[in-house]
């Protein structure tokens, strides 16, 4: 699972929980694997995250070092910091470990980079 | 606008990827031909740049062969959903034998619940969607309901033509536009046992699906 995923992953649909945003990650074995640097895509997809989760999410684990907890208003054309917001989003990988719902403490699995999202008819809405 | 590779290239590499190893019949887990994909994939990047650079969702993404065919062809990420976790395995292995590291695989129900925090946020989202022929009726309708919930700008999903009536009445419905942007032919293999005859041929629509404003 990479930091990209977790920023968008929730748990709102246990019966219960009202945002469940953002799952802690408990991280047993994390791998980086190199992926080629696309500036355009990283500046586009931006926008779009909650950098703060992102932020809190690499340090959690690790890796947050070099990596700004706020965003300059010209992110765009600072290519160091587009390199860094790409290493956080797509290399770093939590291959085995656990997210766990901030509300209600239930706990999905990841297991080979994947995490189990699944509920039981039960835990639904 | 073009692709980052030859459509006979992109079927070559589809062509290659290993399919379901036990497919279940109440998840209607029929594979997309590599053809019928690369063809569709080859459509939505060339004729609406639907893929490279772009955030991808494959919904019910089964061996990835929509997935990985969006990355081979520039997809800056995509992640891939389904709720079996024997089609996720053999989208690992196949992710680790073509070597893509813009995928990402997420263990869930795509109908049943919203994992995402936020609507409308993949540029494209793609699925060839259970046909909803055994006692599933309306399951294709309600992925591409919730493709719709989560997709920007469009979804992009396969259905067959026979259907086609239904989709534009149920489009007609939702405020939304769309159109059928290739016709394919699927030639589903006999792949359960209740099947008589080794091969169908079955008309297949790939429709393009997106928010009026887009």
């Amino acid at each position: 699972m990479k930091l990209i995923t977790h920023n968008m992953l929730t748990s709102k649909c246990l019966k219960g929980v009202l945002t469940g945003y953002p799952l802690a990650i408990k991280a047993t074995n994390i791998k980086v694997n190199e992926v080629d640097f696309n500036p355009d895509f990283i500046s586009r997809i931006i926008p779009k995250l909650d950098w703060e989760v992102l932020w809190k999410a690499a340090d959690s684990i690790g890796h947050s070092e070099g990596l700004p907890q706020t965003i300059e208003r010209n992110y765009d054309e600072d290519k160091e910091f587009l390199k860094k917001a790409h290493r956080v989003l797509l290399e770093v990988e939590v291959e085995e470990g656990y997210l766990t719902c901030p509300e209600s403490g239930r706990q999905f699995p990841i297991t080979k980079g994947i995490p189990n999202m699944l509920l039981t008819e039960a835990e639904v809405q | 606008m073009s692709a980052l590779m030859k459509l006979k290239t992109l079927e070559g590499h589809l062509g290659a990827l290993s399919g379901f190893s036990e497919p279940k019949i109440e998840l209607e887990q029929y594979e997309t031909p590599a053809h019928i994909a690369a063809v569709a994939l080859y459509t939505m990047q060339t004729q609406y740049e639907a893929l490279e650079n772009k955030l991808v969702l494959d919904a019910g993404c089964g061996p990835g062969m929509l997935g990985i065919g969006a990355s081979l062809l520039g997809a800056g990420m995509v992640v891939a959903m389904d709720i079996d976790d024997g089609a996720l395995e053999v989208l690992q292995e196949n992710i680790e034998e073509m070597e893509i590291p813009t995928i990402d695989a997420v263990q869930c129900d795509f109908l049943n619940s919203k994992h995402c925090r936020w609507e409308n946020y993949f540029d494209s989202v793609l699925m060839n969607p259970p046909f909803g022929t055994k006692n599933n009726a309306g399951i294709d309708m309600k992925f591409l309901r919730m493709g719709l919930d989560l997709t920007c700008d469009s979804v992009y999903s396969l259905h067959k033509s026979s259907t086609r009536t239904h989709i534009q009445k149920k489009i007609k419905e939702w405020g939304v536009k769309g159109s059928v942007i290739a016709e394919l032919r699927y030639n589903l293999p006999a792949t359960y046992k209740f099947h008589r005859q080794q091969t169908r041929d079955i008309a297949v629509d790939l429709w393009r699906i997106h928010h009026v404003e887009s």
